[in-house]
């Protein structure tokens, strides 16, 4: 079986004026289904490019990046936003519920612009709410409820559109560390039961708690193993190591 | 996203910001109430002078003849043969002479005008008898001295009693043969202010021609048809068609309803600008609410929004403001129709209604509910055009 999420030589280059920064310099990577991986770097390292390339936010300017095989370099905006409907499962450092919105109906949103029917919208949803542990404050408006619960409420969002990965950007960075810890604990036990997770961080403590690193620098990936050989550099640059 | 969820997320926004809301349909329910009570006014003006002009009398055409000469004239009985010969266009006659000033005893009655007439003048100008009989064929054969009064006359000259007493007309003593019912409101000023007597009398005593004859004609619809047989003859008869003038009350309605549509159309139009300065400020808050929603469109695409649903969604949005302003504007707009008809029967004691029609009523809300679409397109255009990277940074 190929990999899930693959990169082949990706860059991102913006020209700005006479110069061209490379967001991302020929980043080769595989992750493959079921597995936890943390993408880590500080800022500026490309992190953040990655993640948009990933969940088909944004394009590579040279290279390949394949999704469960499909080459996506070449697709149009709405056939992007219809793969991120599918696949993607997207969960954000500031929550990103839509305000107006119950927690039931913020769950749903991915499922009405996948065209699903009412009813199983609404089951979907609610399963996916108690997973979270969250099936008791349907009708709640985000404002009435803490970081940690809005961020659950994020990754019952993002599970109940059954993505071939689950993308999260700085999950823990507005949370206290308890609430954080809850977190991702939640996500690993996502990942037990089968999801892909794809972790993006800063925080080196958070990325030892995936099963594999790739650690990032000026756009380049510098390591790609598990966490405890962390300190141990890549000899060939360019070339993702083999994966867990 | 169904036309109706994007409904119904429009209304929960609406909702969420009632006073904004409020401000920026305001343009359209100026504009909309102002067109709907200037259209009202034109129906019941419309209405008004059609009442007005068929209690003139409608299936009528007045002829004036100024004559040519003594040579050429045309004879009562020779218009009478015409009625009688055009069945199909012409129903009745009567000549029409003025008979001089009334008197009562010593009273000289200076409102009170006195009329000779034929014998179809009663129903041709739908009178009808209280009291006594109208003039007959055999009062005019003989030119007798009989006439008939009008209500006012009775009451107010005779306490209601003037049947087979008499009345001075031009010197000479009539007996009253006949009280109309009321026609008008029994004033001084009114038609119920009138004598009727036989024309042959009254061109015996004035000395004068008989020159002025109402016709009643068979059909309205038929009106041009009917003017056409009296022209052909009177034209025939005078060598020329200079020597009279045939006047039809309808075409005049007609003519009269014409200009007033004019009017009413060019005072809706400059109504009509107010709804373009409404959809101003509609496109102005969508854009916005565009901009303080930058963010709420990134995640909406992250998720899987295309463009197309972002458009649709914030295209609704503007659709359902301007039609609820438009429904309100349609409220408003009755409302102001009733307070205008109270101040009209009231004030200008005239029986005038200001009644919008159902037709502008459907036009308004639809033209609301298009300058909506076509002021929010733009606005939902750039929202659907955002990177969605940078929307998601938007703060």
């Amino acid at each position: 079986m190929g990999a899930l999420i693959e990169f082949r030589q990706v860059s991102k280059i913006y020209h700005m004026g006479d110069s061209a920064v490379h967001a991302a310099d020929k980043v080769s990577m595989q992750i493959f289904r079921g597995e936890f991986v943390a993408i880590v770097g500080q800022s500026g390292s490309g992190k953040s490019t990655c993640m948009n390339i990933i969940g088909c936010l944004d394009v590579p300017t040279s290279g390949e990046y394949l999704l469960d095989g499909q080459d996506v370099g070449e697709l149009s905006d709405n056939a992007l936003a219809a793969i991120r409907n599918r696949m993607i499962g997207f969960i954000f450092q500031q929550y990103n519920l839509l305000p107006k919105l119950s927690v039931e109906e913020n769950v749903e949103v991915s499922m009405m612009y996948a065209g699903v029917p009412g009813k199983e919208r609404r089951e979907r949803a609610l399963a996916a709410l108690e997973r979270v542990g969250l099936a008791d404050k349907l009708k709640h408006l985000p404002s009435q409820l803490s970081g940690g619960q809005q961020q659950r409420v994020s990754i019952a969002r993002a599970l109940a559109g059954r993505p071939s990965v689950i993308l999260a950007d700085e999950p823990t960075g507005a949370l206290d560390s308890k609430t954080g810890r809850d977190v991702l604990r939640l996500l690993q036990q996502l990942n037990r039961e089968g999801n892909t997770v794809v972790l993006i961080t800063h925080d080196n403590s958070i990325a030892r708690k995936a099963q594999r690193i790739i650690r990032l620098e000026d756009g380049k990936v510098i390591y790609d193993g598990l966490p405890d050989a962390e300190d141990a550099v890549v000899t060939d640059r360019g070339e993702g190591g083999s994966g867990a | 996203m169904s036309f109706f969820q994007c409904f119904q997320l429009a209304v929960k926004n609406i909702m969420a910001s009632k006073v904004r809301a409020i401000l920026t349909m305001l343009g359209i329910i100026i504009g909309v109430g102002a067109v709907i009570l200037i259209v009202g006014l034109g129906n019941g003006m419309e209405i008004y002078m059609t009442q007005s002009f068929q209690s003139m009398g409608t299936d009528t055409l007045t002829l004036s003849i100024y004559g040519r000469g003594s040579s050429r004239s045309v004879d009562v009985d020779d218009l009478y043969q015409l009625v009688e010969d055009n069945p199909e266009y012409l129903k009745a006659l009567s000549p029409e002479v003025n008979a001089g000033n009334v008197k009562v005893g010593n009273e000289s009655l200076s409102y009170t005008s006195a009329l000779g007439v034929g014998e179809d003048y009663a129903s041709i100008k739908k009178y009808e008898m209280a009291q006594g009989r109208f003039l007959q064929y055999v009062d005019i054969l003989k030119r007798n001295k009989v006439c008939v009064v009008g209500s006012y006359v009775n009451q107010e000259y005779y306490g209601g009693d003037a049947l087979g007493k008499t009345i001075r007309i031009n010197g000479n003593v009539f007996t009253i043969i006949g009280v109309l019912e009321v026609i008008g409101d029994n004033t001084e000023h009114s038609t119920d202010n009138q004598v009727l007597l036989p024309y042959s009398t009254a061109a015996k005593l004035s000395w004068g021609s008989i020159n002025s004859y109402t016709f009643q004609i068979v059909s309205e619809d038929t009106v041009s048809q009917s003017k056409l047989v009296i022209e052909d003859y009177l034209t025939e008869a005078f060598g020329g068609d200079s020597a009279y003038q045939l006047i039809s009350m309808s075409e005049i309605l007609d003519t009269m309803t014409q200009m007033l549509n004019v009017m009413i159309t060019i005072l809706a139009a400059i109504a009509a600008i107010s709804l373009v300065v409404g959809g101003i400020g509609i496109m102005n808050i969508m854009l916005v609410s565009v901009s303080e929603r930058t963010r709420e469109i990134g995640i909406r695409k992250a998720l899987g929004a295309k463009q197309r649903h972002i458009l649709s969604q914030f295209v609704i949005e503007a659709a359902t403001t301007s039609a609820i302003g438009g429904v309100l504007g349609i409220l408003l707009g009755y409302g102001m129709s009733s307070i205008a008809t109270f101040l009209i029967v009231n004030l200008m004691q005239e029986d005038l209604a200001v009644i919008p029609s159902s037709s502008s009523v459907i036009g308004a809300f639809a033209i609301s509910a298009a300058i909506g679409i076509l002021f929010g397109y733009l606005p939902a255009r750039k929202a659907a055009r955002l990177n969605p990277i940078e929307a998601l940074r938007y703060d």
